[in-house]
This record gives C-alpha cells, sequence and structure tokens, in this order.
C-alpha cells in the first residue's frame, strides 16, 4: 500500500479555503506533505493553524479546495462520497481528542462498529475486536460503558476501535489533549507500540512538545505552511 | 440485521423518553381503532344495503302504516320479482334501557330475502311450525343470555298486550348468525301471522316493505312506478334504495357520531405531531455521533436508513400494539349493544392504520435522517469540540 519509495501520504500544493459568510479564510496555503510508510510523525502549530483541517483532508473527511491528495497512490480528493467513504472504512483509524465512543455501547461494542461495515461474520468480528481490545490492554473492560471508564481507559477504548479494522493509517488529532500526564503518557506509549512493532502508520497533531517527543519526527504548520523548524 | 443493536441501544439511550413516546402511539392507534369500530356501527346499515332492493314506506313518516294488501299489488308491478313487509313491534325485554330492534315479518319470505341472516334448517322449519317462534341474532341472544327453547316475555308500548295476557311471550327456535362480520346480529323478528291476530288496533297493517327488483340499473324507474301505483290513495307510498333508507335511520346517531369522531380525530394527530416531534428531537441530539459514523467510513445512505429505522422501530412498536390492543378490545364485545348494532374493526380500515403506522415512522424520521445524511463530517465534529 505505498509507492514512491515508500512514500504513504502524498500532499500536493494544497489549498483549504473556507467561507463563513462573505469572507474567506485561507487555512491551507499551498502545502505539501509527505509521510513515508510507517512513519510516526507529530504535527504541531498554534491554534486555528490548520492542523485539523490537513488532519482531515488526510483521513478524506473533507476535500482541498486546490491541490491533491494521494494515499497510496489513490488520489482520494477526487473520489465521490461514496467511494470515499469505503475508503475510509479500509484505509482510516481516527482517535479523536474527547475519544467519541457511542455512548450507548459498551466497550467491545463501540470497537465492533467499523467491522459492521466489513463481510465479517460475528464469530470474526469478536475475535477481531477482542484481538483489538487486547493490544490496548484493556480485555477486563469489554462490558463497561464509556462512561463508568476513566478517561485514558476511553481512549484506550478509541485506540481499539481505530485499529480494529487494520487500518493502513492512524490519525489522531490531540489524542492526549484531555488526560493527564500519567494517562496521556500511556497512550502515547501505546502508539509508539503499535508504530514500532505493528509498523502502523501515525500521523498525530498535538499542542504537547512532550508528546511530539515520542514521535519519530514532527512538523510545523503556521500561516497555511509547513516547517520542520519550531517557528519563533 | 448486524445493525440491529445500535438500533435498539439508541432507543435505550433514554428509556422514559422513549417509552412515553411509544405509549403515546400506542394510545393514538387504539384511539384510531375505536374510531373505526365506531364508524363502521354507525355507516355499517348503509354498506350492508343490497343495489337490488328498494324500500317502501308511508309517504309521510316511517311510523305510519301501510295496508298489507299492498304486497300483491306491488308484486305485480313489472321489474318487482318479490316485496317482503316488516313491522316494527318496539318491544321491550324488562328494562326500556336493554333496547334491541324486534320486527314482525313473514318467516318464509323474509328469510329468503334477508340471506345475511343465517339459520340452521332445523330452525327455520321450527319457526315455521312454530305460530309464537322467533328468531333472534347471536349478538342480542348473547346479551340476555337467551337459548333455544326460552320462552321470552315482552311487553311492546306500541301494540298494548294481547287479549288475555299480561304481556307478549315469544319462543325462541332459532339464533341467527351474521353471513358477514358487518351483519347486524341485534335483532329479533317474529311471526306476523301471530302478532296480526293478537294486535289490537292496525290490523291487516304494515311497517314498511322491502322489494327485490329484476334490474338495479332500473331501480329509479320501478321506484317511481310503485308510487305512482298508490298515488290518490289514503296510503300513499315513498320508495327509495335501500341505502338511502338505511342512512335516514343511521342520521338519528349520527350527529353523535360525527362530534365523537372529529374529537378523536383531532387527539389522535396531536398525539402523532407530539410523538414525531419526539423522535425527530432523539435523532437531533446525536448530531456529533453520526458524524463520527460517518468518519468511520457508514455511508450517507447507511446512515439514512439508521435513522429512519430508529423511528420506523418506535411508531411500530407502538402502533401496532395500539391496533392490536384496539383489535382484540373490539372484538372482545360490543361495549353499547343498544346503540351500536356491530362493533369491530374492519379490515380495510386496519390495513389503513398499519399504512399510517408506517407513514409517522418514515415522517418522523425522515427529516432528521436527511439532516443526518447530508451532515459534513468535519463541521459536525468541530461543533462537538
Ligand atoms: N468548517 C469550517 N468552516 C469555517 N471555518 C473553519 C471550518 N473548519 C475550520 N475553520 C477555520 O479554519 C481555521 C483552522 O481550523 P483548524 O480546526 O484546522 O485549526 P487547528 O489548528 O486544528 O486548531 P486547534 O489547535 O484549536 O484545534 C480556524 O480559523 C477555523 O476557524
Ligand atoms: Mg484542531
Amino acid at each position: 500500500m505505498s509507492n514512491d519509495n515508500g512514500v504513504l501520504v502524498k500532499v500536493n500544493n494544497v489549498e483549504k479555503v473556507f467561507r463563513r459568510g462573505s469572507e474567506e479564510i485561507h487555512v491551507l496555503t499551498g502545502l505539501s506533505l509527505e509521510v513515508p510508510s510507517g512513519d510516526f510523525l507529530a504535527l504541531m502549530g498554534p491554534s486555528g493553524s490548520g492542523k485539523s483541517t490537513l488532519l482531515n483532508l488526510i483521513g478524506g473527511l473533507d476535500r482541498p479546495t486546490a491541490g491533491s491528495v494521494s494515499i497510496g497512490g489513490e488520489r482520494i480528493d477526487q473520489m465521490g462520497d461514496r467511494a470515499l467513504a469505503a475508503w475510509r472504512a479500509r484505509h482510516v483509524g481516527l482517535v479523536f481528542q474527547f475519544y467519541n465512543l457511542l455512548p450507548v455501547l459498551t466497550a467491545e461494542r463501540n470497537v465492533e462498529l467499523p467491522l459492521l461495515l466489513t463481510h465479517l461474520s460475528k464469530a470474526d468480528r469478536r475475535k477481531h475486536v477482542e484481538a483489538a481490545l487486547n493490544v490496548v490492554g484493556l480485555s477486563h473492560r469489554t462490558k463497561h460503558y464509556p462512561r463508568t471508564l476513566s478517561g485514558g481507559e476511553q481512549q484506550r477504548v478509541g485506540i481499539a476501535r481505530a485499529i480494529v479494522t487494520d487500518p493502513t493509517i492512524l490519525l489522531c488529532d490531540e489524542p492526549t489533549g484531555d488526560l493527564d500526564r500519567k494517562s496521556g503518557d500511556e497512550i502515547l506509549s501505546l502508539l509508539q507500540a503499535l508504530n514500532r512493532e505493528h509498523g502502523k502508520t501515525i500521523v498525530m497533531v498535538t499542542h504537547d512538545p512532550h508528546a511530539s517527543g515520542r514521535a519519530k519526527r514532527t512538523v510545523y504548520l503556521d500561516k497555511g505552511r509547513l516547517s520542520s523548524m519550531k517557528p519563533e | 440485521m448486524k445493525f440491529f443493536h445500535l438500533t435498539w441501544s439508541n432507543l435505550k439511550r433514554k428509556k422514559l423518553r422513549t417509552v412515553l413516546t411509544l405509549l403515546s402511539i400506542l394510545v393514538a392507534f387504539v384511539l384510531y381503532g375505536f374510531l373505526c369500530a365506531i364508524k363502521q356501527a354507525l355507516t355499517g346499515g348503509v354498506s350492508m344495503a343490497g343495489a337490488d332492493r328498494l324500500v317502501v314506506r308511508h309517504k309521510v313518516s316511517i311510523i305510519q302504516l301501510l295496508p298489507q294488501s299492498y304486497e300483491a299489488r306491488m308484486e305485480r308491478i313489472p321489474g318487482v320479482s318479490a316485496a317482503v313487509h316488516q313491522t316494527w313491534f318496539g318491544g321491550i325485554f324488562q328494562d326500556p334501557k336493554n333496547f334491541f330492534p324486534n320486527m314482525a315479518v313473514e318467516p318464509e319470505k323474509f328469510m329468503a330475502m334477508f340471506q345475511d341472516f343465517v339459520l340452521q334448517p332445523a330452525e327455520k322449519e321450527a319457526w315455521l311450525k312454530t305460530r309464537t317462534g322467533a328468531v333472534v341474532g347471536r349478538g342480542t341472544a348473547k346479551r340476555f343470555g337467551w337459548k333455544i327453547g326460552d320462552r321470552i316475555p315482552i311487553t311492546s308500548p306500541i301494540w298494548g298486550q294481547p287479549p288475555n295476557q299480561p304481556n307478549w311471550e315469544f319462543d325462541i327456535v332459532g339464533i341467527f348468525d351474521g353471513a358477514t362480520k358487518g351483519t347486524d346480529t341485534s335483532q329479533l323478528f317474529f311471526r306476523y301471522d301471530y302478532f296480526d291476530e293478537a294486535r289490537r288496533g292496525g290490523k291487516g297493517q304494515v311497517g314498511w316493505y322491502t322489494l327485490r327488483i329484476q334490474d338495479p340499473n332500473r331501480a329509479a324507474e320501478v321506484a317511481k312506478r310503485i308510487d305512482e301505483e298508490f298515488a290518490n290513495s289514503p296510503f300513499e307510498t315513498k320508495t327509495e334504495p335501500e341505502g338511502a333508507f338505511a342512512q335516514a335511520f343511521a342520521a338519528q346517531i349520527g350527529n353523535i357520531g360525527a362530534i365523537l369522531i372529529a374529537v378523536v380525530s383531532a387527539v389522535f394527530f396531536t398525539i402523532l405531531l407530539v410523538a414525531g416531534n419526539t423522535m425527530a428531537q432523539a435523532v437531533r441530539e446525536r448530531t456529533e455521533e453520526l458524524a463520527v459514523l460517518k468518519a468511520m467510513g457508514f455511508t450517507n445512505s447507511l446512515v439514512l436508513v439508521l435513522v429512519l429505522a430508529e423511528s420506523c422501530l418506535i411508531a411500530g412498536t407502538g402502533g401496532g400494539l395500539g391496533l392490536g390492543l384496539a383489535w382484540l378490545a373490539t372484538s372482545a364485545g360490543n361495549p353499547l349493544p343498544g346503540l351500536l348494532p356491530v362493533f369491530y374493526i374492519p379490515p380495510f380500515d386496519l390495513a389503513i392504520g398499519l399504512a399510517l403506522v408506517a407513514a409517522l415512522g418514515i415522517i418522523a424520521g425522515i427529516f432528521p435522517a436527511l439532516q443526518a445524511m447530508r451532515l459534513q463530517i468535519a463541521v459536525a465534529l468541530r461543533r462537538g469540540a
């Protein structure tokens, strides 16, 4: 699932303009980015700089105003809604700052959700769910509802849900932003393990230098462009 | 089917709200069921009316009598194949509140004319043999616990008592059923020959005639010919199709029925509006969750179906139970046998009810479902943060 000498994500000269009434907000202006397969990239930048916007473009949750986004050689910016949804289901795992678990479902049912879009049998789905919850160290909490879990545990359920379909790329938007230091560290260790031991490509947005330190490399987003140096 | 658990869990989110919504839909459809049964009771006679039957009554009013000798004259008129008379007896069993229609008729011709009343051959024979014999519909027989062989005392304020007897007495020789569910089985019929001999006044006179005609398309023509035949006699007639006759009869209680139907319909639709709004509200609260599902790869159409399934599940459960309860309750029996000749929900109305249930599910769900379908993931997720 990679080409161009292992380049998985190729964002090329992308513009993103939001319209708020008559006002145009140019968030990304000619931004380019390449992420090799197996990378663990931290994306930093001031609030409102467009980090989430960029992550959404890579994950196929939104389309660029101009430019192209290729993942594994596929031009996802040119896909129709239906094809893009199917592509997301197959290739993207998402981890959110506020976990975004469904409160009405138990941990295992939350993790099972993405598998409902596959052709797996019930028994196979169960096996995958067990394996994913095992990886995040929550085998003992499968029947718990989100409200009975701590923040760190909820985020681990969120990660289990993101990896259960064995996606090509894991996109995390401030995964430790709502957690205390200790729980945050555990989540970061988990992401690191997923990257190192399972070879998952990860792009992680964060405000926390401590978190970005766990990544293989860090890029900074400011005024619509990327740099590998922290802007002053 | 693998998505059922998700839909079900969403309904459990606010159990009280779901239960209340379900109950209000249930109540609405119980009301609907009763409404249909009452409407059927009030108009059933009209739809039962045969197209090939005419009713001949006194020109002035239904309570004025006509000579029995008209029977033979009517049967001679071209286009008429049979004439059968009935006389309103107005008999009371024990208490005037126990109202049920009772008429003096000529058994053989009557049974031939009104084949909606089904009598066993042995019972028919017994009636022909017993001068004081009477046949009664299943509904009234059940109501008063009458069985074949019972002797029933009846008083009649219209006709007084027979000579040398404190009241009229009839021997129940048969209990008839309706040929269809809509057939009125509240009536009692007894023999005209016994009646005519024992009554004090009005001898030789009858209440009204029912005619069978050869060609329903020429009903108007035949009716005109009959009224002309008896014009300028002391007993002028008015001839109408049976449906019109039944309608005039039902109009007496019809106005109460119309008010009842209007009130219950208003309640029904109000409940549906409230329930629909609640269901729509329940979806609107979850915009962000729906966005997460879409982010995961749930397609727009799948999200649409899931939201619709939820509202259809509530509507289906509440509406299905409501219609079921109404059906059970109306099958259990007629609550006002004196007032309503029949009491049941016609299958057609039941089908309309099911269509209303489906419509409720779809209408309540479609707007939030479309909203969910059009939801832009990136925008909806921002709203949550
Ligand atoms: N759907 C939208 N409509 C209008 N403006 C938007 C939309 N999405 C983002 N923006 C604007 O684009 C800019 C970048 O937003 P984005 O969420 O990508 O920033 P961010 O770097 O993730 O910020 P934070 O660190 O606060 O999460 C902001 O000014 C935001 O207001
Ligand atoms: Mg952000």
